[in-house]
């Protein structure tokens, strides 16, 4: 039967038959299909699929309904942020990488500066309240990155309601973003020396307020996914990846701990004063998507409990600096959010415009040339939502990157798609993807 | 590894700053003595057991910013990284990738790559750094030691044209398969294209005047 069909057309190739699909009558097609003698299918999944987590394109080969082969193709989203940002200046370059994983933008932007301040010697003098202020944006993020990993994660296997749920959180986090830095995403706010503007007042019981609400709403998801039967027959299993296959490829985040290493940069190597708080690594045995699953749903309230103790922190730290004290790094003015968003703070303005020549020049001279950062590399990280973001700085003593590296989690990690899905059957690469939780912005970058 | 000429990017047309003259050169960091500090003599000792040619292997080792760099000659590269993997006493079981640096200047040496090391057991870091000319820009794969490197040296063969000896499946990952050229050289230009806004050409941002 070869009826004509213009969403499911077929054409012959050196390869075989190839069938177009665009939606349609799938009937046909797969009555069509059935009729050939070939039992190996490559399917070719996205990059336009509502369940690829993004433009992510799967080339499946099937035999039956079981994986044999499984690639990723990517570069659908690639914006060439890491050339860009060598043609811009250093602070400059957190407006570039927040944009990468745009699901953590405080991520990148905290690993981008952690790294130039390395490179600019400046560690330890960061202000204390400075690494307050990123430990909680950091965490907050942390809850949004993961409510959209569980909420489109549930979505993909078809399960509805919790994205309703996981977005209604999502948006009160987002709110706090907004009313911190002006925006909701790619905020900029992390800033070399410190962060951009102190926090606004009462900001600090608006969040304890949020922290409380989310708490409370936390366990209309758990109540939906923790131990629902459909739910656990469609993860449990699923997605397989040991110790020794996370290590070679060098996995890290939440798929690693679902082998049950406790393997956290928080507690490894601390960063932003992260020793001082007291937090638990959440691990699972299972090395499956629905130990993965506890891990992000449980990783929420540690999340919720740092940024309890940040807040303490940050009360106590009240009316301390925000930025490093060296006026020829730190950015001349401190911002303020106005109805527009973020913009220069209107004392400032008034005070090169009308008072100090001087501060004119200052100002002129280090937001249009910037700083100069000595020669050499440096390379930090932190603990994203989805792993080890990592930053590799090379400067060669001017005032732009010689170069800027991301070494992206999602990018690394969704090399064991392959390892996860091969053998397994169709319908579960989806879960395995999920489960990986990769944002194509930062794998593209 | 660079020289810069003046503050800014122009040149010919007249540059009143009065820094036309300037020549700023940025060097290479030296390479360091020992001791080393830290957990660094541990690592350099228990390699250099481990690895008899560790003399041939490592050109230098530079300690800066609290940070060990190996410079290994490409050679090596495979070697040296299959005993700092092995070896009970280093394990450095995660590579965090490669990243790729072009330095036009670095005569026979333009090409750098990049390979940031993590021991979980020892909760260390450490680097690897390897150089290439780029008439013959060549380095051994890793693939076999770390298997996540595959689609890291993909990237970076994408991105500067080094060819990773022995990689299972060495294609273009970001660009596209037909790209001409490997777009984070320092020879490639930003944008490229001129882009034209009512009637006007903006030149590609690499084209602008601009503070070097």
């Amino acid at each position: 039967m070869t009826t004509h069909d213009s969403y499911a057309s077929a054409t012959e190739t050196t390869e075989g038959r190839v069938y177009s699909v665009t939606g349609g009558d799938w009937d046909s097609l797969v009555t069509e299909i059935g009729q050939t003698k070939e039992e190996r299918v490559v399917v070719n999944m996205g990059p336009q699929h509502p369940s690829t987590h993004g433009v992510l394109r799967l080339v499946l080969e099937l035999e039956g309904e079981t994986i044999t082969e499984a690639r990723a193709g990517i570069g659908y989203l690639h914006t060439g942020i890491e050339k860009n940002a060598e043609y811009r200046t250093w602070t400059q370059g957190v407006t570039f990488v927040t944009r990468m994983d745009y699901l953590a933008p405080i991520f990148n932007e905290t690993a981008y500066c952690l790294s130039l301040e390395k490179l600019l010697g400046i560690t330890n003098d960061i202000p204390e309240r400075a690494s307050q202020i990123r430990v909680l944006m950091m965490e907050l993020n942390r809850i949004s990155s993961h409510m959209v990993a569980l909420g489109t994660g549930a979505l993909e296997l078809g399960a509805l309601s919790p994205m309703i749920f996981a977005f209604r959180e999502r948006e009160k986090v987002l709110d706090v973003f907004e009313m911190i830095s002006g925006l909701r995403m790619n905020m900029a706010y992390v800033r070399p020396g410190g962060v951009a503007q102190d926090l606004p007042k009462g900001a600090v019981a608006k969040i304890r307020e949020t922290v409380k609400e989310l708490r409370h709403n936390f366990k209309d998801n758990e109540k939906l996914l923790v131990g629902n039967t459909i739910w656990m027959k469609r993860t449990q299993g699923i997605g397989y990846l040991d110790l020794a296959g996370c290590t070679t490829l060098g996995i890290t985040g939440p798929v690693l701990r679902s082998t049950g290493m406790p393997w956290d940069l928080r507690k490894t190597e601390p960063y932003c004063g992260y020793e001082d708080y007291e937090f638990d690594v959440i691990t699972t045995d299972t090395c499956d998507v629905y130990g993965r699953f506890l891990i992000r749903m449980q990783e929420l309230e540690q999340s919720l409990r740092i940024i309890e103790q940040a807040c303490d922190k940050l009360e106590k730290s009240e009316g301390q600096p925000v930025m490093v004290a060296d006026k020829k790094i730190a950015w001349p003015s401190q911002l303020s959010v106005g109805s527009d968003g973020m913009g220069n703070s209107l004392d400032h303005i008034r005070e090169i415009m009308g008072t100090s020549m001087e501060s004119l020049i200052h100002h002129f001279k280090l937001v249009t040339e910037g700083f100069r950062v000595p020669t050499g590399q440096a390379y930090a990280a932190v603990e994203s939502p989805r792993g080890e973001t990592g930053v590799h700085l090379v400067s060669d003593g001017g005032t732009r990157p010689y170069r800027v590296h991301f070494r992206e989690p999602s990018f690394n990690n969704l090399q064991a798609t392959s390892a996860m899905a091969e053998g397994g059957m169709i319908a579960d690469v989806i879960g395995a993807v999920a489960s990986i939780d990769p944002v194509m912005g930062g794998v593209d970058r | 590894m660079s020289e810069n000429n003046g503050m800014f990017g122009a040149s010919g047309s007249g540059d009143t700053s009065g820094f036309g003259g300037l020549v700023r050169s940025a060097a290479n960091v030296g390479s360091s003595e020992r001791p080393y500090g830290s957990y660094f003599d541990e690592v350099a000792d228990e390699l250099e057991r481990a690895y008899p040619e560790f003399n041939s292997a490592i050109e230098k080792v530079v300690i800066d910013r609290g940070e060990l760099t190996l410079h290994v000659k490409r050679e090596k590269l495979f070697d040296t990284a299959m005993k700092l993997r092995d070896t009970q006493s280093l394990r450095f079981e995660v590579c965090l990738g490669v990243s790729g640096v072009h330095y036009p200047e670095d005569k026979n040496r333009e090409l750098h790559a990049v390979y940031p090391l993590l021991s979980m057991t020892h909760n260390r870091r450490i680097r690897l750094e390897v150089s290439v000319p780029d008439s013959d820009p060549h380095l051994p794969s890793l693939v076999e030691v770390w298997a996540g490197n595959n689609w890291h040296e993909r990237e970076t063969w994408d991105m500067f044209g080094i060819i990773f000896d022995g990689h299972p499946g060495l294609t273009r990952i970001l660009m596209p398969d037909d790209w001409p050229g490997h777009p984070q050289r320092k020879d490639y230009p930003l944008g490229g294209i001129p882009i034209e806004y009512k009637g006007a050409t903006v030149p590609a941002p690499s084209e602008r005047r601009s503070y070097r």
